[in-house]
């Protein structure tokens, strides 16, 4: 008997997934959307007892709603911005690096560069999906600020509508028009209703995403994969930087010795100082080979 | 006649259209029925390729209620089963 069942409720057949068997003729997904949709401004309509206060009180209504629509739009962009925010940080980290990538290939540190780019393409990752999120909510801000815009239009007309109507009719008379401006009007509230509890949901998502990200940032647990103060890479070719300055200050100071001291000791003997200015050179290039630990 | 979808706006249809447009609505209905995703995204696709390709915009400050609603493009099967109850709607 299930198909007698879903003839008499087929609304609840369907959202069960059942099939409305034996039904007449068909609705179709349209007419019961649309007769939902109704239902909904009719039991509005039917709370009010004067249907001139109809009027005034959903234009109140409908008030509430686009200063709730508006504060939605600014919810995702602030999401957005906030991804847009993260985006710039994870690339800036991916440029860095990119940097030290070369950095260290132009030191001949193949095994340090390849560290950089394998970490660098963990991020890229992470970007992918930022850049996802943030089309995503660029559109969704975009849609509810058009919606947020045709309301303002309705409800615009509504108030000049509802002037007319009170002005014009009696009570009894103006139900008719009332009826009609009111069922346009809940049904363009209850669309952007919706669209505004979508974007909820999908920001909400985000934000609990961004979240994380952020918090993964501020714990350090990114800052030492891709280098943050305890960046390993960075400290390799700093201390390789560092090795070279060094040489350079060690060569330069054997240099004005070599200068200097056959003065001080023997008197003026340049062949001697020459001498010296060679053998630091030489020397320069052990400590370089000794900057690397391994 | 006045079809709105969700999410973007009312549009105007000839009269002449509405055979077809049912058409396309009896097959998402059917897919929505028996819980067929495979069939359901290209039935509400198809439905608003249609309705977007007959309709033309219908001005914003009228206030004129809508004789056909149909879902959003992105709408998923669950959202569109709460769509056909109450329960799909805000409350207010």
């Amino acid at each position: 008997m299930r198909g007698a069942a879903a003839v008499r409720d087929p609304g609840r057949a369907a959202a069960a997934g059942l099939p409305i068997e034996g039904m007449v003729a068909p609705m179709g997904v349209m007419k019961r959307v649309t007769m939902v949709f109704r239902a909904k401004a009719n039991k509005a309509l039917d709370r009010m007892e004067d249907p001139r206060e109809t009027l005034d009180y959903s234009y109140q209504t409908q008030l509430e709603l686009l200063q709730k629509v508006r504060r939605g739009v600014a919810d995702v962009a602030t999401s957005r911005k906030r991804v847009e925010l993260q985006i710039n940080q994870l690339q800036g980290q991916a440029d860095k690096l990119d940097r030290q990538a070369r950095d260290a290939l132009g030191a001949g540190r193949e095994d340090l560069a390849r560290e950089a780019l394998t970490r660098k393409a963990g991020l890229q990752g992470q970007l992918v999906d930022l850049q996802g999120n943030y089309e995503q909510l660029q559109k969704e801000e975009e849609q509810l600020g058009q919606a947020a815009q045709r309301l303002q239009t309705k409800v615009d007309a509504f108030r000049t509508r509802k002037e007319t109507i009170k002005a014009t009719y009696t009570a009894a008379e103006a139900q008719t028009r009332i009826n009609e401006a009111f069922a346009g009007i809940s049904e363009e509230m209850g669309d952007v209703g919706l669209a505004i509890q979508r974007a909820e949901d999908k920001t909400a998502q985000m934000r609990a995403r961004a979240g994380a990200l952020d918090e993964l940032m501020a714990s350090g647990a990114l800052e030492d994969m891709v280098g943050g103060p305890h960046d390993d890479i960075q400290a390799e070719l700093d201390r390789m930087g560092a090795g070279q300055g060094v040489d350079h200050e060690l060569e330069r100071m054997k240099a004005e010795i070599a200068q200097s001291a056959p003065r001080q000791l023997e008197g003026a003997q340049p062949g001697s100082a020459d001498g010296a200015s060679a053998d630091a050179t030489a020397t320069a290039a052990d400590p370089a080979e000794a900057g690397e630990p391994e | 006649m006045i079809v709105r979808i969700l999410g973007e706006g009312q549009l105007e249809v000839p009269d002449s259209t509405v055979e077809r447009l049912n058409e396309l609505d009896r097959a998402l209905e059917t897919a929505v029925e028996r819980g067929d995703e495979a069939a359901f995204e290209p039935a509400l696709a198809a439905l608003l390729a249609t309705v977007r390709q007959v309709g033309s915009p219908v001005q914003a400050d009228d206030l004129r209620p809508s004789e056909l609603i149909v879902p959003q493009s992105d709408a998923t099967m669950t959202e569109v089963r709460r769509l056909l109850t109450d329960e799909g709607l805000i409350p207010g």
